[in-house]
């Protein structure tokens, strides 16, 4: 049961939603009118999430159930190109669809180097012009029913990007989609939704990126829907500089075919309070998933990561690592939840969780939770906490490197693992050069 | 170059160095030696400016200038180097990138322009071949991986690179071959020169065979009991520290 702060806030969702139906888009569509009556219901009676549900324990989200978004406008008008290259990585040689508060941006994209046969195209577009597609798969994958933020995606979404990858295509350049922010003084919402559909015996690599534009505040509710073919592989990132005001909730919610693979690549840098909720289903046999992942938070930020592997197939394998650097204030929740289950005999499945505490102040919350229903299986995991190494920092010290430029080098280090797996010469460029200037600029807010 | 007066210090409620004096010249090579548990490791370490001791008593001056005062990488930049007796291995550091930052820091500090990645190479790339410092190796992350011996010539090179005016070798002779402890030495031996000093610390005399000190003193119980010249060195060898330990206790108070 939602308290009682929460249930009235809930309320002026369920009121706006009739009002606004029929701006979001697909309007007059009965499939989706029926899906999205179905999940504002469910939203109705699912609630916010309480912290008395042991999935959001640590995560108390009434700070956000309690500031009254309106549905963000399209404010894209106001975004010159130039903003653009302030915050995200060169991404010049990518397909790119570009999303202001949610609304896509055709001046800011650019399609170049699509195969034959790829669609990449704003949902929006994509309800006129491929309906029977996402009547098929839309809400397939990420189920609403336990899920109150996708249920409140699923009846509000507005628009995002549908890709469509056919069968035996494979390509080089990635496919980017960028999600920019811009609140003005009245706190918005947006809720971008992603479908990427990637055939059999085909290579893609998609980056999703969610940056602030300012120091405003609003919140950004995104689901993303994948479905990985036979044989297949899509290496996927996200890239994650919300505003330090900011609300972010993500879901992305995998389903994996046989010998496929997914290797996802999590960077949350920004925002106030983050929660991500990673979910693979390893659903045929052989699949191979890899979960890396990075948080840098600062000041009293909050990011909560919340990964659900689920093996439900035999012969399945799964890498999992993920690595924060703690400082100021900040907290920190990792979940790493794996299920075998009975059919997934020979599942190989290893996770690990290593944190850094720069600050005395800083927390870190990690849970592993391992759920098997196989005997045979090989399982493992591991979680660290630790603080800078002295002596290494002696070390460096006692060869000229000064005290802030060792400090700098060791956390550096610690990113290694994770930022040489991507495989994005530009969003490795981009990760290490950002990671630096907020390592300085938390240097000197702490003086 | 180098005047220690009366240098105590002590960590947590441990007193290891109770009073030492030494005086190092320039051009001039000493070795300390003494047993184990004496101090010498922790007064190479006072000086490199390792803050888990703490001085309670005594001076050390560099050049005119109070050494203790100094970050450790303010000694470092002004000459101060330490191999350390067992060098630390810092996974994700590139061993090359490593060593450029630690040059260029100290060539920002004398105002000299910094070396880039290319040529940084062909500086180091003559002192590689000569202390056997193969490719694979400076691009490992720093002495991740690497043999004892490996770790040992690793600290001769960078103290090669770094060119200091005080170098200070803790038992860097420890754990090595004969064949290693010969090319350090020729690392060492090179380094020699009018305009710079020294400090071997050992355990044993093996090491002095090959770099031969003009001074030798003996550590023991946080002071310096004993110095002299090379012959010293051979005498303790035969004879051991007990002999000494002895004749100091019978020979109480020793003034120097």
């Amino acid at each position: 049961m939602p308290s009682i702060g929460l249930a009235e806030q809930q309320d002026v969702y369920l009121s706006s939603f009739a009002l606004v139906e029929h701006e979001l888009g697909g309007s007059g569509t009965p499939w989706l009118h029926e899906l999205r009556q179905e999940a504002i219901e469910r939203f109705a009676e699912l609630g916010f999430p309480s912290t008395h549900l042991e999935e959001w324990k640590q995560t108390n989200v009434a700070p956000l159930a309690k500031i009254p978004f309106r549905l963000a406008e399209d404010g894209h008008a106001g975004v010159a190109p130039e903003a653009l290259e302030r915050v995200t990585f060169r991404d010049s040689f990518c397909s790119r669809l570009a999303f202001v508060n949610g609304h896509f941006s055709p001046e800011l994209s650019h399609l170049s180097g699509l195969p034959q046969g790829v669609k990449v195209a704003s949902l929006r577009t994509a309800f006129a012009q491929d309906e029977k597609a996402l009547e098929e798969h839309l809400a397939r994958y990420a189920p609403f029913d336990r899920q109150a933020f996708v249920a409140l995606n699923t009846a509000f979404m507005q628009d995002g990007a549908f890709v469509e990858v056919p069968r035996g295509t494979v390509f080089q350049t990635p496919i980017h989609l960028l999600y920019l922010s811009t609140a003005g003084d009245q706190p918005t919402v947006s809720h971008p939704r992603n479908l990427i559909l990637v055939g059999p015996h085909s290579q893609v690599s998609l980056i999703e990126s969610y940056f602030g534009l300012d120091s405003s505040v609003y919140l950004t509710n995104a689901v993303t829907e994948i479905a990985v073919a036979d044989n297949s592989q899509l290496d996927h990132y996200k890239l994650q500089q919300e505003s330090e005001q900011a609300f972010h909730i993500s879901t992305l919610q995998v389903r994996l075919a046989s010998t496929s693979r997914f290797r996802s690549h999590s960077i949350s840098l920004g925002g106030a309070l983050v929660r991500n909720n990673i979910r693979p289903v390893l659903d045929a046999e052989g699949a191979e998933c890899t979960l890396n992942g990075l948080y840098q938070v600062a000041n009293r930020q909050h990011v909560d990561n919340h990964t659900t592997l689920d093996h439900a197939k035999p012969h399945g394998t799964s890498r999992e690592l993920y690595k924060g650097i703690l400082s100021g204030q900040a907290t920190a929740v990792f979940n790493g939840r794996i299920i075998v289950r009975k059919d997934a005999q020979k599942t190989d499945a290893i996770q690990r969780n290593k944190n850094l505490l720069l600050s005395e102040n800083a927390v870190i919350d990690t849970k592993p939770q391992l759920e098997i229903y196989a005997n045979d299986v090989r399982c493992t995991h591991g979680a660290t906490i630790g603080q800078l190494d002295q002596e290494a920092m002696f070390y460096l010290r006692s060869r000229g490197i000064g005290e802030q430029a060792a400090r700098h080098l060791l956390i550096a280090a610690f990113a290694t693992e994770i930022v040489d797996g991507i495989k994005i010469e530009a969003v490795r460029d981009w990760l290490k050069a950002t990671m630096t200037a907020r390592l300085f600029e938390n240097c000197s807010a702490a003086l | 170059m180098l005047e220690i007066k009366n240098l105590h210090a002590r960590t947590g409620d441990n007193e290891i160095l109770k009073g030492v004096d030494l005086r190092v010249g320039t051009g001039e090579v000493h070795a300390i030696m003494g047993p184990n548990g004496s101090g010498k490791s922790t007064l190479a370490q006072v000086l490199a400016g390792r803050d888990i001791y703490q001085v309670t008593a005594g001076k050390v001056s560099y050049e005119g200038k109070d050494l203790l005062a100094l970050a450790p990488e303010d000694r470092a930049r002004e000459g101060v180097f330490l191999a350390f007796q067992y060098p630390v291995e810092i996974p994700g550091v590139n061993n090359m990138y490593f060593l450029r930052s630690a040059v260029n820091a100290t060539r920002q500090h004398r105002g000299l322009p910094e070396f880039d990645a290319l040529d940084f190479l062909a500086f180091v790339k003559e002192k590689m071949k000569s202390l056997g410092i193969d490719d694979d190796l400076v691009n490992r992350a720093v002495n991740v991986g690497f043999s004892g011996g490996e770790k040992k010539r690793n600290e001769v090179f960078q103290m090669a690179v770094l060119e200091p005016k005080l170098a200070i070798l803790d038992e860097t002779d420890s754990g090595l071959d004969i064949d290693a402890l010969k090319l350090v030495a020729t690392g060492v031996n090179a380094l020699r020169s009018p305009d710079r000093a020294i400090i071997v610390v050992t355990h044993y005399q093996r090491l002095l065979n090959f770099i031969v000190p003009d001074f030798v003193h003996v550590l023991s119980n946080g002071r310096i009991v004993k110095s002299g010249g090379k012959e010293l060195a051979i005498e303790l060898e035969q004879k051991g520290y007990v002999w000494l330990e002895e004749a100091v206790e019978s020979a109480q108070p020793v003034t120097f």
